[in-house]
């Protein structure tokens, strides 16, 4: 059994996560995402969770790793400016593989930039914003549809992964109402269990993950932002150790790549290749049923990072691949690391779509 | 078949609400699909206000509005900024107790506010006046759809109030 | 039970300089925790960055090591997830009154049910000394080479003013009455505060004028004025010697609080 709904972005979001057993949000108000946070403070209580309004998003993202560790599905909500203010516990859960869910309703930025108007500018912020090296999950939705789903699946990787994982959405989606299909029921995937007495922090697995020593469970286990061993103790100084940490950190999430990525491919035998995701997707389609030529490609990708190369792949006849973005070219340059061919940016700054008119122009341009 | 409705009026008319209950009969209750979408400025009151929404039988995907073919206007800065530059085959209903303009596009006269006034002795439901008279104009969504649409989206309480107002709206649509 | 039971022995030895107070208060706390009769498992301690922040990292529980100043946001989210949890909070000046100051206050105003435990060396122990909020007016660090010129915080009228439920101030020559100073903070639902003023030799007390250990554990029981004295001062509109600072409880009411245990 299935109902619709006509929901808001923010709000099928906000569901997607009651949906998938949040039980803690900890968040600050900011346009545009803060529908997700009123979403929360309404329902969640009602179903015994948590929400509590922190006094700024780097607090924010403090409680929901605290959260975490009790074993609660944690989640924030935010935008630019406090996604700047989360970068430094953002650093913290991947050190300590703590799960947790991320929403990004990007909006214009620099700085406090368009607070309603829609962008996608930290598409790179998110993967590389905080210190070190680090990997992370990014999801980008491109319909109400979509922000339900994906911030289930986030929620699901999180904890499989043991890392924060983004919903990186925008203005467009977040805020826009549209038909929603709601399932009954929802996959939940859990944490891995952890074994009794082993060190919390020993990887046995060929996925690198180790097993979840949630708090109270008489594990005593040491949870630290330093450079640890397998015991979780500070080991800050010891070379060999710092790099194997490091590499498994970011080896468990981009080895997992493929088994992740989430993308449709559409007309591979084009030449002329659309990649997209999150709104500026929605032209893209409008642009394809248009046209309807089979020399129009399409890759959309719903997992930007850990980035689907392979993908890309699938067009073996791409001559070009043009990549709008609500930003000045960011994944574009991921793209161009990856093929042979010409990468078209076509950006759009300002807070709006693409036009279809504009993906069109872009599209029938002499090379 | 692809409608593309404006709706712009002044901060706390309601001109988001009807966008939204005029989507929401569309998805809920005529089985469509529909995008709703609108522009915020950082005032929660005054401004001129601007929602649109699509509404097709297959599924949206662009999902903003390029040229609306259908217009709600509700004051005069709200026609200037967003209503004056509506393209001949339009239709635009206007709340003519507010808008003094006129546009080049065909163009029916509703009194909302003061009939609503008038009638149920509160200008607050003008919008959902117009919401009725829009339906009575253009058959956009079905009457039932949107008298459910409407009973979803009113604060308890006043639902007998709205449900008059669209009646009223819908005998303003029907007239003109 | 004894305190010792709580140790991390296998993390010994620790990374504190000889003489450096610290351990005297995970002691007194330790102690005050032993005779709560809380299960291990039940008891988590969190903290930030800083010397006073490795302490979790000594004691047998689950435990928290987080970024500089934001052990109190973290703790808000084990104790809001989980309020049966007892969460204990260890931090410092630096860690707590700077760059954690926010956190700090925002939870005195919620009132959520943690005990934060402040060793307040008055400097910047870790990174080698510089002045911190508490830094007392004309002392020397290495960022105040000619003498601090900044009025210091006053963290336990601070946390007063902010709304928490129990306060007092101590030093850690004062191990009996910290000990049982602690131990009321466990036990008072909302939010506890417990400053501890703390020697620390190699970054404060070498560069103004404690050469030797004792000589700052010295100044700080004879420059202790017990609170009930300060008030009998204020009674009889007597001054209260400028140079000394307020110890005992200064603060206990039973405003409503967050997070307590249901």
């Amino acid at each position: 059994m299935t109902r619709v709904e006509f929901w808001q972005g923010n709000t099928a979001c906000a569901e997607g996560a009651l949906a998938a057993g949040c039980t803690f949000f900890g968040g600050y108000p900011i346009t545009p995402s803060t529908e997700v946070a009123e979403h929360m403070a309404a329902k969640l209580p009602k179903k015994g969770g948590v929400f509590i309004q922190m006094e700024d998003e780097i607090a924010s993202m403090a409680s929901i790793i605290g959260a975490s560790w009790t074993g609660a599905r944690a989640m924030t909500a935010t935008s630019g400016p406090g996604f700047s203010l989360m970068m430094e516990n953002i650093g913290f859960a991947v050190m300590t593989e703590t799960p947790c869910v991320v929403v990004n309703v990007q909006r214009g930025g620099p700085s406090t930039g368009q607070p309603t108007m829609s962008a996608q500018g930290d598409m790179m912020q998110v993967r590389f914003g905080s210190h070190g090296d680090i990997a992370i999950i990014a999801l980008c939705p491109a319909t109400v549809q979509e922000m339900y789903e994906l911030t289930i699946k986030a929620f699901n990787l999180a904890d499989k992964y043991r890392v924060p994982v983004f919903l990186m959405t925008d203005e467009t989606i977040g805020h826009m109402r549209e038909k929603i299909i709601v399932p009954d029921t929802v996959e939940r995937v859990g944490r891995k269990p952890f074994s009794a007495g082993s060190p919390p922090f020993r990887v046995t697995d060929k996925d690198l993950i180790p097993g979840f020593p949630t708090f109270g469970t008489g594990q005593h286990v040491h949870v630290t932002g330093l450079t640890h061993d397998e015991r979780g103790y500070p080991a800050a100084t010891h070379p060999a150790l710092h790099e194997a940490l490091v590499r498994r950190l970011v080896d468990k999430i981009e080895n997992a790549r493929y088994e992740m990525a989430d993308y449709d491919v559409i007309n591979p035998d084009a030449e002329q290749v659309f990649v997209a995701y999150g709104a500026p997707v929605r032209t893209v389609m409008q642009v394809m049923h248009d046209k309807k030529d089979k020399n129009i490609g399409f890759l959309r990708i719903r997992t930007v990072w850990p980035f689907p190369e392979k993908a890309l792949f699938a067009f073996k006849n791409a001559k070009r691949f043009l990549v709008p973005e609500m930003n000045l070219g960011q994944i574009a340059r991921e793209i161009e690391r990856h093929v042979c061919v010409p990468v078209r940016t076509i950006p759009k700054l300002g807070g709006e779509l693409h036009t279809p008119k504009e993906l069109v122009a872009a599209l029938e341009e002499k090379p | 078949m692809r409608n593309e409705v404006r709706f712009s009026g002044f901060g706390g008319q309601g001109i988001i609400l009807s966008a939204v209950i005029l989507g929401r009969a569309a998805v809920m209750y005529d089985n469509k699909f529909a995008v709703q979408t609108q522009v915020y400025g950082p005032e929660a009151r005054g401004g001129a206000s601007m929602s649109q929404v699509v509404i097709d039988d297959e599924q949206i995907l662009y999902p903003k509005v390029s040229v609306p073919d259908i217009y709600v206007i509700m004051s005069q800065e709200g026609f200037e900024k967003y209503g004056a530059s509506a393209q001949e085959s339009a239709i635009m209903l206007i709340d003519s107790t507010l808008v003094h303009s006129r546009p080049k596009c065909r163009c029916i006269e509703i009194p909302a506010t003061r009939e609503a006034k008038l009638n149920l002795k509160k200008d607050i439901v003008a919008n959902i006046v117009m919401l009725g008279a829009l339906v009575a104009a253009t058959h956009v969504v079905s009457e039932e759809s949107l008298k459910k649409a409407i009973l979803d989206s009113v604060p308890k309480g006043t639902e007998e109030l709205n449900l008059k107002a669209m009646q009223l709206g819908l005998q303003l649509g029907k007239q003109s | 039970m004894s305190y010792d039971d709580w140790f991390r022995k296998d993390r010994l030895p620790h990374i504190f300089c000889a003489g450096c107070g610290n351990g005297t208060i995970i002691n007194c706390t330790l102690a005050a925790v032993d005779q709560m009769n809380w299960k291990k498992e039940d008891t988590i301690f969190v903290s930030g960055i800083g010397c006073s922040s490795r302490a979790p990292g000594y004691i047998l529980t689950d435990s928290l090591h987080t970024t500089h100043g934001r052990a109190i946001a973290f703790a808000t989210g084990v104790k809001m997830a989980k309020p049966d949890f007892n969460v204990v909070v260890f931090t410092g000046d630096g860690d707590m009154a700077a760059i954690g100051g926010n956190h700090f206050i925002h939870a005195c105003r919620r009132n959520i049910d943690l005990t934060v435990v402040c060793m307040n060396n008055q400097i910047y122990g870790m990174t080698g000394g510089q002045g911190s909020p508490t830094t007392p007016r004309g002392c020397l660090s290495s960022t105040t080479p000619a003498g601090c010129n900044e009025a210091p915080f006053d963290l336990c009228d601070l946390a007063i003013a902010a709304g928490a439920n129990y306060v007092s101030r101590w030093t850690s020559y004062h191990v009996k009455e910290l000990e049982k100073a602690v131990k009321v903070g466990l036990e008072t639902p909302g939010f506890s505060f417990i400053e501890v003023l703390v020697q620390c030799p190699t970054a404060f007390g070498r560069r103004n004028k404690f050469r030797q250990v004792m000589d700052h554990v010295e100044y700080l029981r004879s420059h202790s004025l017990l609170k009930a004295k300060r008030d009998r001062l204020l009674e009889k509109n007597q001054p209260v010697p400028e140079d000394m600072f307020v110890v005992g409880e200064l603060m206990k009411r039973n405003r409503p609080a967050l997070g307590v245990k249901p």
